[in-house]
């Protein structure tokens, strides 16, 4: 069955290779062939002094983008939901789902003349209001909060549509007896909406959490230059570099198997943490 | 009757809080369609008038010399036309594997349904990594060829378990049933009792893959080296993030180049966003079903 042969090959086959990590690699004698050198590659991340910035870059561009791109989706569709007049909420959706559609390359050139020092509409608008002109991208500090809200501004009315499907599910007879017990709009919202559509929220959290380690690597390589690696040189780009562009394979396969390894742990336990809390779980 | 008594009911508590709701969703959507109306409006104005910071809502001193020199572009144009045989290719190749796979697995007398289940959704949560994958690409030879772009990524596991929902839930085993009592072949039962049932499910997944498709950048970066194959959004790269010099203008003072750069640039953005933006109003309807249906049931 074609299908099957195409996860053998591009899936499994891979993963199988990763055993790279743990040999060095040599181009005339194959993966399998190479010499066996255990955790040389992995001692070689550990004691090097760009370890620690890449594993804080990379926790702490997830978290925030999960602070903020976790809970504006769900109240986003928490407000369009109450809204009972159909061309205005339809036209909201239509509209803050459009930028979902624009690719990394063009959103990324769009944040790019949008925050150009003096001349971007930003900075334009910034001036109008007297205050200097900020280069947001050279800046370090701002690298996180520009990546973040761009992200929020592309993908939140995407992201609205699974809670506003949840929402839709919520059985009418839970409303009915919240406005017999005469509940005001927002305790609807905080005791039926939020319960109904908790089972959805968690799993999404899970499979967020679940993410940390793998943030937009597409985007962020994009939105890289010299002046904002300090805080904008995650795990994944640097596996880009050092593997494909210096040819590193087994250094680069290392960093990567680790970055995959500490994903899987994290998913799990955040899946076992959900079970015993909420009994809703991916397994 | 039952309006008079709505109306009576909503406290002031209540309309002012659906008043705030309102405001917050109308300052949603400016904040949302704002930069887009900005984006149009400057592909459509004059250079100076971008540069010099003139243009806020609509158009200023309207043209067409952006789109103009765009289309001029033997970059644009080349990786238009790849990013169109890419994404058109690319999709058939792709919807055809995940029915192929997604069908089966809603078979509950498929034998080995729970495995294979397994087998596929592990991908989901670990993978070999980047330079593991990249030296099977290029070990069965793929580097460099347009196959690079349609078969290490053919297949998206999120698509196959939403194909497999909705199979499950709108195909009644009973339509099987009666096909193969009237002597149907399996083939022929797919083909033509399936397929036609399950329109909204693959108009759902032929727009998700083709929005990958023509989005896609980063396995052309990795994949591909000649110049005549890349896609669209490899030029762009170049000519928007990388501000390449290779972009040839027939202007005359640098001043004037560089005031034309920046106007080709938004009309490359409107250019190259318009395909994808065009259809999705059409489709929006089915989208939203299909992530109805692939939604996790609580």
């Amino acid at each position: 069955m074609p299908p099957v042969l195409y996860f053998i090959m591009f899936k499994y086959i891979p993963m199988a290779n990763a055993v790279l990590a743990f040999k060095d690699y040599n181009v005339m004698k194959g993966i399998w062939g190479s010499p066996w050198v255990g955790m040389k590659y992995f001692n070689m991340f550990f004691e090097n002094p760009v370890f620690f910035s890449l594993l804080k870059n990379t926790l702490l561009i997830s978290l925030y983008s999960l602070a903020v791109g976790f809970p504006v989706p769900i109240i986003l569709a928490l407000a369009l939901n109450e809204v009972k007049n159909k061309t205005f909420k339809r036209t909201v959706q239509l509209v803050t789902y459009a930028p979902y559609f624009i690719s990394t390359v063009v959103m990324v050139s769009i944040i790019m003349l949008f925050l150009t020092p003096n001349q971007g509409i930003v900075n334009m608008l910034l001036e109008r209001v007297g205050i200097d002109s900020i280069n947001f991208l050279g800046n370090p500090n701002l690298f996180r909060s520009v990546y973040v809200w761009s992200d929020v501004w592309q993908g939140s009315g995407y992201a609205a549509v699974i809670y506003l499907a949840a929402l839709a599910g919520v059985d009418p007879s839970l409303y009915e007896a919240a406005k017999v017990d005469g509940a005001s709009r927002l305790q609807k919202i905080w005791y039926v909406d939020l319960p109904g559509i908790l089972p959805t929220t968690v799993i999404i959290l899970i499979l967020s959490l679940g993410n940390i380690m793998g943030v937009g690597f597409e985007k962020i390589y994009l939105l890289q230059n010299p002046l904002n690696t300090a805080t904008s040189e995650i795990i994944a780009t640097y596996v880009y570099k050092i593997g494909l562009l210096n040819a590193n394979y087994s250094f680069a396969t290392a960093v990567g198997l680790f970055n995959s390894v500490v994903n899987l742990i994290l998913l799990a336990l955040v899946n076992a943490v959900a079970r015993r809390t909420s009994r809703t779980s991916l397994w | 009757m039952t309006g008079m008594r709505q109306t009576v009911r909503e406290s002031v508590g209540d309309r002012l809080f659906l008043g705030l709701i309102y405001i917050f969703l109308a300052l949603v959507l400016i904040m949302t369609l704002y930069p887009l109306v900005f984006i149009l409006s400057s592909s459509f104005s004059s250079p100076a008038a971008v540069s010099g910071g003139r243009v806020w809502l609509w158009p200023i001193e309207a043209t067409l010399v952006g789109y103009e020199q765009v289309l001029q572009n033997h970059m644009v144009v080349t990786g238009y036309v790849n990013s169109i045989v890419y994404t058109t290719v690319g999709t058939t190749i792709s919807v055809v594997l995940t029915t192929m796979l997604a069908f089966p697995l809603s078979k509950k007398t498929f034998f080995g349904r729970n495995g294979l289940m397994v087998f596929i959704v592990f991908t989901m949560l670990f993978s070999g990594g980047l330079i593991p994958t990249y030296l099977v690409v290029r070990s069965v030879g793929l580097i460099d060829t347009r196959w690079a772009l349609w078969l290490p990524n053919a297949i998206w596991v999120w698509q196959v378990i939403i194909t497999r929902t909705f199979f499950q839930t709108s195909i009644p085993d009973e339509l099987a049933e009666a096909s193969e009592i009237d002597g149907c072949s399996d083939l022929r039962y797919i083909l033509s009792v399936v397929i036609p049932l399950s329109k909204p499910i693959l108009a759902v997944l032929a727009l998700m893959y083709a929005v990958g498709q023509w989005n896609a950048y980063f396995d052309a970066l990795i994949y591909l080296k000649t110049d005549s194959l890349f896609p669209l959004q490899l030029f762009l790269r170049s000519i928007l993030i990388q501000n390449a010099n290779s972009v040839t203008i027939d202007a005359a003072s640098i001043a004037d180049r560089n005031q034309l750069l920046s106007l080709m640039k938004y009309s490359i953005i409107v250019l190259s966003s318009l395909p994808i933006l065009m259809i999705y109003p059409f489709v929006q309807r089915y989208f939203v079903q299909g992530m109805l249906i692939g939604s996790i049931k609580g």
